[in-house]
């Protein structure tokens, strides 16, 4: 008897795979580390680290070239969450001096799969994509802050991600030269 | 859906995490984490992927899916080489294996290399684990970007 669709689902299997060992690399960083914001700071800081290399590749996929102000960058960043993860955030909740503003999510991608036990519940699940804003701003010269305030893996209705600019940052001369 | 660059990306900081860790305990470079976190990830996509599956014919038809179907889905290009000597060992070679085609072709990074086969190493051998092939997995890397995957299944 021959199988019925063999066949794999490629773009599937990929997207679950991306999912799946994302999974794997938090429950190792779990077994890691006895504390759970040790475990928050260090997917933030490996997000970071995936941000300053993946905002090369947004601009050379994309030629976007300079942001004209905060709710452009904004925009931009809604761009890269389709382009990479496949969602499309709502761009939410402006500060009135629009320094600041939230990212909203129906779905999550990372999280597809994942409920938190009770003895995790400070665990930033998805704490990587924090570090990836604050690693791919921080290579266009901006200085933001990223971190979750709500979290459909605590019950909440969506996924918020706040966004805050701090400040530009200059070229620095290293000390020294002239 | 999430694109594969973000994959490739994330494989990228497994892999730095993972030495920096045991650096820290100044251990001898060891991959076996990576390797469990490969495991880990096979055994569940494949759980989901077969689940409404009719369960495979034999030993020889898993492989060939694994191999093939499998292999050509996660790195985007069938392999190049596949072999057995049907007493359970089956070589799987790539010549231009994706972890390995954003480094220089040179034996400058050879020794470098084993770190970024460890992952789908361990992807395979959960993906076998999980339809029921107990095997070991390890990989070989002569010059780059070529890659043979020797896994070699454990009948007892």
């Amino acid at each position: 008897m021959s199988r019925q669709g063999t066949r794999l689902d490629s773009k599937k299997v990929n997207s679950e795979l991306f999912t799946l060992t994302y999974g794997a690399l938090v429950s190792q960083l779990m077994k890691d580390y006895e504390n759970v914001e040790d475990v928050n700071k260090q997917l933030e800081r490996m997000g970071y680290n995936i941000g300053i290399r993946l905002i090369e590749d947004f601009l050379a996929r994309t030629g976007c070239g300079r942001c004209y102000d905060f709710r452009d960058t904004a925009e931009k960043i809604q761009m890269a969450f389709r382009i990479y993860l496949g969602v499309s955030p709502t761009v939410a909740n402006w500060s009135p001096a629009a320094d600041e503003f939230s990212l909203q999510f129906e779905t999550n991608p990372l999280t597809e799969f994942v409920e938190l036990p009770d003895h995790c519940l400070n665990l930033k699940y998805a704490n990587m994509l924090t570090g990836v804003i604050r690693g791919a701003c921080e290579m266009v010269q901006m200085e933001v802050s990223a971190y979750f305030v709500q979290d459909q893996l605590k019950g909440d209705n969506v996924t918020e991600i706040r966004v805050k600019f701090i400040k530009r940052l200059e070229d620095a001369i290293p000390a020294g030269e002239d | 859906m999430a694109d594969e660059v973000s994959f490739e990306f994330l494989h990228t900081e497994l892999v730095s995490y993972v030495l920096s860790s045991t650096e820290k305990d100044k251990k001898p470079c060891d991959l076996s984490t990576l390797e469990y976190i490969g495991f880990s990830a096979g055994y569940r996509i494949i759980e989901r992927q077969t689940k409404e599956w009719p369960r495979f014919k034999d030993e020889l038809e898993t492989m060939k899916f694994i191999c093939t179907d499998f292999w050509t889905s996660i790195n985007k290009k069938p392999v190049d080489n596949l072999r057995t000597n049907h007493q359970g060992v089956y070589v799987l070679q790539d010549n231009a294996f994706r972890f390995l085609t954003r480094l220089s072709n040179s034996r400058q990074y050879l020794e470098v290399a084993p770190r970024y086969v460890a992952f789908t190493c361990g992807l395979i051998r959960g993906a076998l684990a999980n339809l029921g092939i107990n095997s070991m997995v390890t990989a070989e890397v002569q010059s780059m970007p070529a890659c043979r995957f020797h896994i070699q299944v454990q009948r007892t």
